[in-house]
């Protein structure tokens, strides 16, 4: 891999070139997201929509995500301050959570399939079809997202990631806090759309 | 689309090695697994001539069948095989021969081959960068890109044919296998190959975008930018909102295809048997569409925008008309084709009043490419013009344009629409205003560029002959199609001698496809002196069209790294051309004010 040296090109924004890709990522995401959203809105305003309970479990694991990103915070924050261990701990901890989330959702679709709303076949309906894309494009992210904590936790190990070397973490920070923040948004219009 | 783990290493390589002498890169490095943003431009260039001429061909196939309606083909039984019964073109085949056409041309030449060329030649070069923010997520770009190119191309060879329900893929024709022999494994590799190409155009956007925001050299502000970059700049921000919009409505299609949902479908009955899908709206897929479909029309022609207003200056020998009304209506343009795409489905049954919101929403983006246009004809206007190649494409682009943005004006009123939707009129619009007016900027970029790429120059006199034939038969073949729209003859339809009314244009479509196949085959000219030039081609200087922009700062073959020294850095806008004072009819970015005292304007003495 060739490398590229950014010390002539100094950033004219000052914010680190790949920080700002990936807030552009981000952005693509939201996009992405803003269709489902809004094809699901123009869907309902039609009829035929079938309606029925979210399945509580969703509410444990919006707490869930939460703490995931405190936890991620203090990743990050013990970083800057060079609290190796703590650090390490936090990340562990924002994996494990992050980990808990996935299998709590996975719940939730069974809490689903239990209650007959399906996915797809001849007895489903696209109210209970959205909210399987939704959960479940979130869910891929998320698991992009903890492979990159994973990272992470890999490079705290072999003590690259410390106050002088915090780009990883603050990417990894930015990354799954809109990911939760993206949650929370799915949650809250789930429930207002319902 | 997601988490890729991009490190940088801030520490190796030392500006003075970053040129010439770079001996240590094996073929592999330097032509194929390329991070040099000017070999990733040259191989998006390069892929979208191979994809221009197999979309070109498609066409020539399917003019063969609507000039020639009761000919035989099985001269063509070689190639086409199967496809020929008993020398008559498939029913089937033409719909998918017209869909892949499309979406070649729209989505792999004129998005991919065009902006993937210059945004990866010229960004870098233009702002004073070494390259892209991030070289490796741009080699990915490229290489996402000729994977989506390789399945969709294998697409064409299946037994079944390639995917048939139009450019637009609206289910229910897509969405169910059996509804056409395309509908199989042809649809499913199209949905592939778009997945794919959509995550090669967002790893390239989030690179354009953040090169331009962030690696500008000093003195290079937003307002110094050529209007080249900022028409690049605005095209990867429309990609970036638009292309994530599709594939949202992939995914779901893919769903209703592969998993039973019905997202799009419902009470479709085939045979007499009702399916098992009930509750989808096929006009919602139209909406999801268009959302970016429109959008995509403007990120294929703002790039042509882009590189006409710069070859029309430099060749003008004057300063750009409105410099500052050029950003503004680049972003006029840009904000208002988000808010538009709806007048696509006026027929949809949506409501009357919606219809007349989006209609007015529509009519308001002439107003900005009416600026654009008249500041490019203002800049024309007592010009020492030079009729380089180059020139003329950038010319005959404003004549496209105004042609066909004309009827652009009647479509989108809505009850004239109601007449016009699906008919060849539509198919003479977007020919003239999209198609060919991004092909001639495209021509005009390579032509103008083609020294910086490949240090030696096209041929003049071939290149007056190619755009002269290909400018001719463009207004050949569609000047003739608004009168068959008028006259409501369909688009997309295999035959058409059935019907009474369409009878009489018989001539006119012969007519039509002879110009189509001068057309194309005008396009070997360039081929050729492309190819030929390359490799035997007059040498080039490094500034051989007298230009301001910083790329002509660099040697006639910039190495890696662009420039052997430091960057430049840049002093002034990009326009200034024929000065009064000045000793040369051009003074480049680079020269501060304080060495063309003679010249200045009183508010430009300051910066002495
Ligand atoms: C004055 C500006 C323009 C207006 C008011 C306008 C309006 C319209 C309308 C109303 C339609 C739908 C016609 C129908 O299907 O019945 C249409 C189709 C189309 N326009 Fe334009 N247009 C304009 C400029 C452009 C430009 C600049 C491009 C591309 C660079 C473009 C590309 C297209 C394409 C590709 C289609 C057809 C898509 C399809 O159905 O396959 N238009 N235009
Ligand atoms: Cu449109």
């Amino acid at each position: 891999m060739v490398a590229r040296s950014f010390d002539e090109n100094k950033s004219t924004t000052g914010i680190h070139p790949l920080k700002f890709s990936l807030w552009l990522i981000i952005i693509s995401i939201i996009m992405m997201f803003a269709a489902f959203t809004s094809a699901y809105i123009v869907r309902r305003e039609e009829g035929n929509w079938l309606e029925f309970d979210l399945p509580s479990i969703l509410l444990i694991n919006t707490v869930v995500i939460v703490l995931s990103s405190v936890t991620m915070q203090l990743a990050h924050n013990s970083a800057k301050s060079n609290n190796l261990q703590t650090l390490k701990l936090m990340l562990l901890l924002t994996l494990g959570l992050g980990i808990a989330f996935l299998v709590g959702q996975w719940y939730g679709w069974s809490e689903l399939v239990h209650n007959n709303v399906y996915f797809g076949g001849s007895t489903s309906n696209p109210a209970g079809s959205f909210l399987y894309v939704l959960t479940g494009v979130h869910g891929f992210h998320i698991i992009t997202g903890l492979i990159f904590v994973l990272i992470v936790l890999m490079s705290s190990m072999k003590y690259k990631v410390h106050s002088k070397n915090m780009l990883r973490i603050q990417l990894c920070t930015i990354y799954w806090h809109f990911l939760g923040g993206l949650w929370l948004y799915l949650y809250i219009f789930l429930r207002l759309n319902h | 689309m997601s988490s890729t783990d991009i490190s940088i290493n801030e520490d190796v390589h030392h500006a003075h090695e970053e040129h010439d002498h770079h001996h240590d890169q094996n073929f592999f490095e330097k032509y194929i697994f390329s991070q040099d943003h000017k070999t990733i431009g040259k191989q998006f260039l390069i892929t979208g001539i191979f994809w221009a001429f197999v979309g070109g061909f498609l066409s020539i196939l399917f003019r063969l069948q609507l000039g020639w309606p009761e000919a035989t083909f099985t001269f063509l039984e070689p190639i086409l095989g199967g496809w020929i019964e008993n020398g008559k073109l498939n029913p089937e085949f033409y719909l998918a021969l017209v869909t892949m056409h499309g979406t070649i041309m729209v989505f792999f030449v004129l998005t991919a081959g065009l902006s993937g060329t210059f945004f990866n030649f010229l960004i870098p070069l233009q702002i004073g960068a070494r390259d892209m923010a991030s070289g490796f997520m741009n080699m990915l770009s490229y290489w996402f890109f000729f994977l989506a190119s390789v399945i969709l191309f294998t697409s064409l060879f299946l037994e079944t044919g390639p995917a048939a329900g139009g450019w637009t893929v609206y289910p229910p024709l897509s969405a169910l296998p059996e509804a056409l022999a395309g509908s199989g494994s042809g649809m499913t590799l199209w949905l592939i190959a778009m997945a794919l190409f959509i995550v090669s155009q967002l790893l390239g956007g989030v690179n354009y975008i953040t090169t331009v925001i962030n690696l500008r050299t000093k003195g290079m502000s937003m307002t110094k930018m050529p209007l080249t970059i900022w028409a690049f700049f605005l095209t990867a921000i429309l990609g970036l909102l638009a292309f994530p919009v599709l594939f949202s409505a992939a995914l779901l299609l893919i769903f209703d295809r592969s998993f039973g949902t019905s997202f799009f479908l419902s009470d479709i009955y085939i045979g007499g048997q009702a399916l098992a899908h009930s509750g989808g709206s096929p006009i919602l897929f139209q909406h999801l569409f268009w959302f970016l479909g429109h959008p995509e029309v403007y990120i294929v022609i703002m790039p042509a925008f882009g590189i006409v207003s710069e070859v029309i200056t430099t060749n003008s020998r004057k300063p750009i008309f409105g410099y500052r009304a050029m950003i503004g209506s680049l972003m006029g343009i840009a904000l208002l084709s988000f808010v538009v795409w709806a007048h696509h489905m006026f027929v949809s049954g949506m409501n009357p009043f919606l219809g007349s919101v989006f209609m007015f929403l529509t009519l308001i983006i002439a107003v900005p490419s009416a600026v654009k246009v008249f500041n490019w004809l203002a800049t024309l206007w007592r010009a020492n013009i030079r009729f380089t190649s180059a020139m003329m494409f950038a010319i005959g682009f404003v004549s496209l344009f105004i042609s066909g943005g004309l009827t652009g004006i009647i479509l989108g009123n809505s009850s004239l629409d109601i007449q016009l939707h699906d008919t060849y009129f539509v198919v003479a619009h977007f020919h003239l205003v999209m198609g060919a007016a991004a092909f001639f900027g495209m021509f005009c970029g390579v032509y103008h560029w083609f020294p910086k790429m490949f240090g030696r120059m096209m041929d003049e006199k071939l290149g007056f002959v190619h755009f002269w034939l290909t400018f001719v038969s463009v207004y050949l073949v569609f000047m003739p199609m608004h009168y068959l729209g008028i006259a409501g003859f369909p688009r997309r339809y295999y035959t058409w001698t059935g019907f009474e009314a369409f009878n009489v244009f018989t001539d006119m479509n012969t007519f039509i496809s002879i110009a189509a196949i001068l057309g194309f085959s005008a396009q070997f000219i360039f081929l050729f002196n492309f190819v030929y030039s390359i490799f035997k081609g007059r040498r080039a200087t490094a500034n051989p069209w007298h230009a301001n922009t910083l790329e002509w700062t660099t040697p006639v073959l910039p190495g890696h790294g662009n420039w052997p020294g430091e960057i430049p850095a840049v002093y002034r806008w990009p326009y200034d051309y024929s000065k009064p004072g000045a000793a040369e009819d051009f003074i480049p970015q680079t020269v501060p004010f304080s060495e063309t005292q003679s010249s200045n304007l009183p508010q430009e003495k300051d910066f002495e």
